[in-house]
């Protein structure tokens, strides 16, 4: 068993708006000095083999077909 | 949109299960509704666009079978990589459900056809993933291309989407993507008629 963990953001030059406006809601609680924030997703999958090099080739793969989408968003693997 | 198809056309239109793995030959046009698919978890229209239909709506796309998406449909077609871009969240993260005008920015499409270039229409929209984006380059291809098709006017843009983009083609002109519905004004009822021709213009190419 392999944990992995998918982190999919945005990217540059993509507009978030909701990344905006979280970033308004914590001004609004009194945080100071916040450059920006951006809006992400995680993905905490577990895959039933042992092989580490196949995980990797597997959620890359994901990745492309699904989990991003690669017109507006960049995406980072990383294996327990 | 069912219903807009029986008016227009006369006829049944034939509905078919996302379960599907394949469609008759012979269609004159295929469309994606608009609505909700698979509570647009992950994004809108993602997982919609992963299902097997969908690979048989591509490869009638390819053999140049008219297909369009409406709203949800729109979003499936760019999620399947049917149309280039991707529709963000608008911008004002806010659904958004009222009228618009609209340019026909290029009536030489099988869908606009019955429309002249440049004219503006009334149209509704009812969404809040329809900002369209695409980076420079994709950008600078679609309108050097002529593929938008409809552009919000007269200050109405809802969404943000960049240059005014509300429906565009794909590069062989057989697939359209739009946000708004035209669907929902085509008969007095509705409180216009302005959607009309554009349904009339695919049917009358495809009768």
């Amino acid at each position: 068993m392999i944990k992995a963990r998918v982190t999919v953001t945005l990217k540059n030059g993509v507009l978030d708006p909701q990344g905006k406006a979280i970033e308004g809601a914590l001004a609004g609680l009194g945080f100071s000095g916040i450059g920006s924030v951006r809006q992400g997703k995680v993905f905490d999958i577990e895959l039933d083999t042992a092989d580490k090099a196949t995980a990797e080739a597997d959620l890359k793969e994901m990745c492309e077909r699904l989990l991003a989408n690669t017109v507006i968003e960049n995406y980072s693997i990383s294996i327990e | 949109m069912i219903a807009a198809l029986r008016l227009v056309s006369g006829r049944e239109p034939l509905i078919v299960w996302q379960t599907e793995t394949a469609l008759p030959s012979g269609l004159d046009l295929i469309i994606i509704p608009g609505g909700y698919s698979y509570g647009d978890y992950l994004r809108c229209g993602a997982i919609a666009a992963r299902t097997p239909v969908m690979r048989a709506v591509a490869e009638m796309a390819k053999k140049g079978v008219l297909v369009m998406g409406v709203c949800n449909g729109f979003q499936i077609l760019i999620e399947a990589g049917l149309l280039p871009g991707a529709l963000l969240r608008n911008a004002s993260l806010k659904f958004v459900c009222r009228e618009v005008k609209l340019q026909v920015s290029n009536a030489g499409t099988a869908f606009t056809r019955a429309y002249s270039s440049g004219q503006i229409i009334r149209c509704p929209v009812a969404h809040q993933d329809g900002n369209y984006f695409a980076d420079p380059e994709s950008l600078a291809r679609i309108e050097g291309e002529g593929q938008v098709v409809f552009r919000y006017a007269e200050g109405t843009n809802p969404n943000g989407s960049v240059n005014d983009i509300a429906g565009i083609v794909n590069e062989t002109g057989n697939v359209l993507g739009m946000m708004p519905h035209p669907e929902n004004l085509i008969e007095t009822a509705h409180g216009g008629t302005d959607g009309r021709p554009l349904f009339e213009g695919i049917l009358g190419k495809a009768a």
